[in-house]
């Protein structure tokens, strides 16, 4: 579903300052893959570059989306083509209501303006459709108001950066069942004819969403590249047994041939 | 001397006399409208078949009388038409006015504007291209909005028009006027005075919809008594060559007025646009916020609080957006106090569109273009309070950019 090879990504910004170095990661059809690693391991960067996003510059290798070469399409493509993003830190849009968003959103799926109600309901966010995007939102707003948009835009490939960071304990668990929801990986499938075919790709620090999503398969980050792939729980025991600096250590993150990961 | 003559001899003195703001035009480009060109509508369905209906309903102005109290639509010089539907308001042209009402007229007639102010209100004395007079009856809390349109339909014609409105005591109206035009070139001065009675509430929200070629210089001053409510809304969204406006707020005690300037500066525009509050009255309130979009125009956005009295408050906000690289937005905030009882700011920003914020909603679906479009609409819309929700609808429709902005 999503393929990348050999990616080499720099800052725009800063020329030379390369983040991603020989990247490879396949993701088959309606999997959700989880990304761990350290902070500054280019995790975010991953995310922004498969999205699209300017700040960031590919070099070298290609993103390839349901078969389709995407490294060069624009933003817009990409989310016509079925990527989309929760972001960590979403820029304020003042005067834009959420609620001019959420039907702009199901708009462009032909979908009736009911289902914002509902899920907004579902999200305990009907009161924040009148409020201006994303301003004085909270953490846990925040998260959230990106779940409520994602649920609405129904992308086919969904991209969480950290979907549990500054969220309390109860709010977790409504966002974790809703983040199951919008991949289409819970076992309770309730009133949405959500695709099982989608997929993603996680990116958490902590580990504390999985306790809420399935997911297929764990990917440790370490200085701009894949280091080992496996179960997801092995890993993160791993992790948290070791930490990521030990973590870094293990031979299997020297090298770069995924051939030795651990299953 | 006989006023009426004092008045000519004042205005022709002062027929030279430039503006403190805004170029200078020459008023002799610009031919004075004949009376008795355009014919009357007896109903307001009558527009219906109007080959400039778009054009009205784009200033607010509404073909539909059940949802008006009253209306007033001017073309060039003629009323085509002027009507009540609600007892407690009063619409007409202002030399009818003059008439009716000798007796006590002369009291709102040139009291709260200078003739010898500048050229412009000279002009109008000598020019005068008729007006409306508009009266909300003392204790009359008027449900829906009154319309007016003023409309010029020649191409180098002018408007030179003198409009009174009166909101008695305990009064409660909202105005909403547009100014537009079919011509592609023009001149329009409106002289406009304003006075909201003790414990009236006057708001009064003005739509520009000129032209590229269009010179415009409205002179507004309104005294709001003691306890009345002052609301003024101006929304600029299209082509215009000049304009200039600086209208003055006079606040008695706890009197309150709130600014709303919604301006958008297409390519060759200049908006030179603001206001003052002079708040003379102890405990008035006053607020004034713009929002300036320059898509290429230069816009100055002016704002004066003079404070003059105890227990004030007053704030004063300019937000401005560039979104070409000719694009100029001058940001003019002052504040005026001679005592310490009293409590004033200000506050002005000027910048771009984020790329985050368009990569955000890029990223959500919505085109380049599109969420340009949606980043500019959230920052033109001001929440105007206090508004009906009929009335808040049709403002939301008017803050719609125009296409190929």
């Amino acid at each position: 579903m999503l393929k990348i090879e050999n990616l080499k990504v720099e800052v725009t910004d800063e020329p030379d300052k390369v983040i991603l170095d020989d990247l490879n990661l396949n993701i088959p059809e309606g999997e959700v893959h989880v990304l761990f690693g350290p902070n500054g391991s280019g995790k975010s960067t991953l995310l922004q570059t498969i999205m699209g996003f300017p700040a960031y510059r590919v070099l070298e290798g290609s993103i390839l989306f349901r078969g389709e070469d995407i490294t060069n399409k624009s933003i817009t493509e990409r989310a016509k083509l079925g990527l989309g993003i929760s972001m960590q830190r979403p820029p304020n849009i003042p005067g834009l209501k959420l609620q001019k968003l959420a039907e702009f959103l199901v708009n462009q799926r032909r979908e009736t303006t009911a289902e914002i109600g509902y899920i907004a309901k579902k999200l305990e966010m009907r009161e924040f459709l009148s409020r201006d995007l994303n301003v004085h939102f909270s953490g846990g707003e925040i998260k959230r108001s990106e779940l409520l948009q994602l649920l609405l835009q129904a992308p086919k490939f969904i991209l969480l950066d950290e979907p549990e960071s500054g969220v309390d304990i109860q709010a977790l668990k409504l966002i974790g069942e809703m983040t199951n929801v919008l991949l289409g990986t819970s076992p309770r499938q309730p009133t949405y004819p959500w695709d099982k075919s989608r997929g993603g790709l996680v990116i958490t620090h902590t580990g504390h969403i999985l306790d809420y999503i399935h997911v297929d398969r764990g990917h440790v980050m370490c200085h701009g590249h894949i280091g080992c792939s496996g179960t997801p729980s092995r890993l993160l025991d791993d992790i948290r047994n070791l930490g990521y600096p030990e973590c870094a250590k293990c031979h299997r993150f020297t090298s770069k041939d995924l051939s030795l990961k651990i299953t | 001397m006989d006023p009426k003559n004092s008045f000519k001899q004042k205005a022709k003195e002062a027929r030279d006399k430039k503006a403190i703001y805004g170029d200078d035009i020459d008023l002799t480009k610009y031919s004075n409208p004949q009376p008795h060109i355009h014919k009357e509508i007896d109903d307001l369905s009558d527009l219906k078949s109007h080959k400039n209906l778009k054009i009205l309903r784009k200033s607010g102005f509404s073909e539909n009388d059940s949802r008006v109290s009253g209306s007033y639509l001017q073309y060039d010089f003629d009323t085509i038409c002027h009507k009540n539907n609600d007892s407690g308001v009063e619409v007409l042209p202002i030399d009818v006015a003059l008439e009716e009402y000798s007796d006590w007229i002369q009291d709102y007639w040139w009291k709260n504007i200078a003739i010898d102010t500048d050229k412009f209100t000279a002009n109008t004395e000598l020019n005068m291209t008729r007006g409306y007079f508009i009266r909300a009856k003392a204790g009359a809390k008027i449900t829906y909005p009154l319309q007016s349109c003023l409309f010029i339909s020649r191409n180098f014609g002018a408007q030179n028009v003198h409009n009174i409105v009166i909101a008695e005591e305990k009064s409660d109206i909202h105005i909403i006027t547009g100014c537009a035009t079919s011509a592609k070139a023009g001149l329009h001065i409106g002289v406009s005075e304003f006075y909201v009675k003790e414990g009236a509430a006057l708001t009064f929200t003005m739509v520009h919809n000129w032209a590229e070629n269009f010179y415009v210089r409205p002179r507004t001053v309104t005294t709001v008594a003691a306890g009345g409510k002052f609301n003024s809304n101006y929304i600029a969204l299209e082509p215009v060559k000049s304009l200039q406006l600086f209208p003055t707020t006079i606040l008695k005690e706890d009197a309150t007025a709130r600014y709303n300037s919604i301006l958008y500066g297409h390519p060759n525009t200049i908006m030179d646009v603001g206001g003052k509050v002079i708040l003379e009255g102890n405990g008035a309130r006053a607020e004034v916020l713009s929002r300036a979009v320059s898509a290429g125009g230069k816009i100055i956005a002016r704002g004066i609080l003079d404070g003059k009295a105890s227990g004030i408050k007053a704030h004063l906000a300019c937000d401005g957006l560039i979104l070409a690289e000719s694009g100029i937005i001058h940001a003019v905030p002052e504040l005026i106090a001679d005592r310490p009882d009293l409590e004033m700011s200000h506050e002005a920003s000027i910048g771009k569109i984020g790329e985050d914020q368009l990569n955000y909603l890029m990223a959500r679906g919505m085109t380049e273009e599109e969420a340009t479009d949606a980043i500019v609409r959230g920052f033109l819309s001001i929440d105007i309070t206090g508004l009906r929700p009929e009335i808040a609808a049709e403002l939301e429709k008017m803050t719609t950019l125009p296409k190929g902005y």
